[in-house]
């Protein structure tokens, strides 16, 4: 049969964004191959609460490994069940999210196993008796289409390309054990500190504020933050001149080296739009600029662009989108 | 300490890229290369780590053409002691394939610590350290921008979204290095010398199966042109208009 597996992520006991949109992606791989959509949700005892949500996402089978020492991130165990899960079950895929940890479990899975990997890819089909990707290579200059007869096929989905949508199915329950002891691990996430839940994270943000150089002072990203604030389920990013002067933290920092968005609204304020830090945003739906030289190459990119000074415009910037959203 | 670093030979980002006739490959004609920006970092942190250590060994293994020994000259002249090339005609972008010749290559080094860049960004796979780390069956953190070495025990720090997590492993082990952790140092004139007489041993490389193949790449749809609608505070009324009805994001 060619079933999908799909490796639901959760933490702190919530299935994440990037589950359900894995979810959306397998469901739609099962229906052109004619098979079901087995979900894997690991975690701690009351992880197969989660099953429901996956079930309502199109998951036929939840396979449910519950473990006091799989509360954190246990890749050694993860490995072991999910690899063990994919030989036995006979899948023809198996579905990750190109998360942190996705990324580090993924490949890993697919060594042992000896299997075709297809890493971070925007689009996904079977084609006859091949697995077709889409990856973006070189920052995102080109897009390299990866082609495998090899099953299973192993690969990760770039978050935030694949939309997560309902689906009903059976979601019927079904109990896995760990393979070996996950407390035996040699390699132990031993805290986890969550950013405040009030922060919406980079890869889920509709809305990126961005500062670079521009913005002059640490200080001054307070006006980036109420800018972030008045358009509501905003973020906010910066380039690495910003990021390497300790202005705002490194995870914060979009480009080659830092982190790729999509966000249907990207806002560069001071930002001149090097190559490295385009290499992050290009995919950016809407790409508005601030910058007081009307040559700074950002502005090649930019749907919209203002040439002006970002310490004028942002604050005005700010007053007219809380005007334009009165009532939201 | 005995540390081996994972170096990929790279194309410069900053080319203006074009698919070669094959429509499979690029054309890098006037192409120039460097050493992959994370693997800078990995190099650092190895030298880092030696220095502190107050001894040991640090070697570069890069696969790749012959040409890929100019990057690892470099590496030996930021410090690294000794360098292996494994030689092979193309670097081929199923991550696995080269795992499997690293593997081969790592697995009786004896080595304390085996560092790889977080990602390649050409193929931008991350997933040939994971890969070794399973072939040679050693512990694995992915990802990291904060590490501390005392004895056989090592603590790493990552980001994930919208969190971090603090990682503790033994050594032997597999690290995958990500920005942040440290500033590389640029070679100077002495270990520009010093690099020349460095031992690098050069053999071919055995290449795994290739499961996975790149059978086209493509420019991306390229954006519309840039457009600058106005200037100062007074362009506001017309931003706020093109977000609302054109590109309906407000
Ligand atoms: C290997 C490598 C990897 C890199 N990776 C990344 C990466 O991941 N992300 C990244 O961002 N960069 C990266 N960089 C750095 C990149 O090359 C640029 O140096 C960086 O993006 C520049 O940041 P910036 O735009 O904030 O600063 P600058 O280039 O200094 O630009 C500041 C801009 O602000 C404008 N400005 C100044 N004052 C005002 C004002 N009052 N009002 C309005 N505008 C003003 C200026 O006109 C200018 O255009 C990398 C570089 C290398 C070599
Ligand atoms: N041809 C190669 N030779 C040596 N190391 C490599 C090679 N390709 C990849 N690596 C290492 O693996 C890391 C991840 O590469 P990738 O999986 O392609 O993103 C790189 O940062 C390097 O450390």
């Amino acid at each position: 049969m060619p079933n999908v597996l799909v490796i639901a992520e959760a933490r702190a006991g919530q299935l994440r964004k990037v589950a359900l949109e894995a979810m959306t992606a397998g469901r739609a791989l099962a229906s052109e191959a004619g098979g079901e959509v087995h979900a894997l949700v690991a975690g701690p005892p009351g992880t197969a609460g989660l099953a429901p949500q996956l079930g309502a996402h199109g998951a036929d089978v939840v396979l449910v490994a519950e473990h006091a020492a799989l509360e954190n991130y246990n890749g050694e165990a993860l490995t072991a069940l999910i690899a063990e899960r994919t030989r036995t079950g006979g899948y023809r895929v198996v579905i990750f999210s190109a998360s942190v940890h996705g990324r580090e479990l993924a490949p890993r899975v697919a060594a042992r196993l000896r299997a075709a990997y297809a890493s971070d890819v925007i689009t996904v089909a079977l084609e006859g008796g091949s697995l077709v990707a889409r990856h973006p290579v070189n920052t995102g200059k080109l897009t390299a289409t990866l082609t495998t007869s090899a099953s299973p096929a192993v690969v990760s989905l770039r978050p935030g390309m694949f939309e997560a949508s309902a689906h009903a199915a059976a979601g019927r329950v079904e109990r896995i054990e760990p393979v070996g002891d996950p407390s035996a691990s040699r390699v132990r996430v031993t805290a986890t500190q969550q950013g405040s839940s009030a922060k919406l994270d980079l890869s889920e943000a509709p809305i990126i504020v961005s500062g670079g150089r521009g913005m002059k002072a640490a200080e001054n990203f307070r006006i980036v933050e109420d800018l972030a604030n008045a358009l509501g389920r905003a973020a906010v990013g910066c380039t690495r001149a910003v990021s390497d002067d300790g202005w705002r933290p490194h995870s914060d920092q979009i480009g080659q080296t830092g982190r790729v968005v999509s966000p249907d609204l990207y806002i560069a304020l001071g930002i001149s739009g090097a190559v490295q830090h385009i290499a992050g945003m290009r995919t950016a739906r809407t790409i508005v600029a601030v910058n007081k030289d009307r040559e700074a190459p950002i502005f090649k990119f930019a749907d919209y662009g203002i040439v002006g000074d970002v310490l004028e415009v942002v604050p005005a910037l700010t007053a007219a989108v809380k005007e334009a959203r009165k009532g939201h | 300490m005995k540390i081996a670093v994972c170096i990929k030979r790279v194309i410069d980002m900053e080319m203006r890229f074009r698919v070669a006739g094959d429509g499979a490959s690029i054309d890098e004609t006037g192409a120039k290369y460097d050493i992959n920006d994370f693997d800078m970092y990995a190099i650092e942190a190895a030298l880092q780590l030696r220095d502190k250590a107050g001894g040991g060994e640090v070697a570069i293994v890069s696969l790749g053409p012959v040409q890929a020994q100019e990057q690892i000259r470099k590496a030996l002249s930021m410090g690294a002691d000794r360098a292996v090339h494994l030689a092979a005609d193309r670097i081929p972008s199923d991550g696995l394939a080269i795992a499997e010749a690293l593997a081969a290559e790592l697995r009786d080094g004896a080595y304390d610590l085996i560092l790889f860049g977080k990602m390649s960004i050409d193929s931008s796979g991350q997933s040939v350290g994971p890969m070794v780390a399973e072939l040679l069956e050693l512990p694995l953190v992915a990802a990291v921008s904060k590490l501390d070495v005392q004895g056989d025990r090592g603590t790493a720090g990552r980001v994930l979204e919208g969190a971090s997590e603090t990682i503790e492993f033994p050594l032997p082990a597999v690290l995958t290095i990500d920005e942040g952790l440290n500033t590389p140092r640029l070679p100077n004139l002495k270990g520009i010398m010093a690099a020349k007489k460095k031992p690098l041993e050069t053999r071919p490389a055995r290449l795994g199966e290739q499961r996975v193949r790149t059978t086209s790449i493509e420019l991306p749809a390229d954006r519309p042109p840039g457009r600058i609608i106005g200037e100062g505070v007074a362009a506001i009324p017309e931003l706020i208009r093109l977000l609302q009805t054109e590109a309906k994001v407000l």
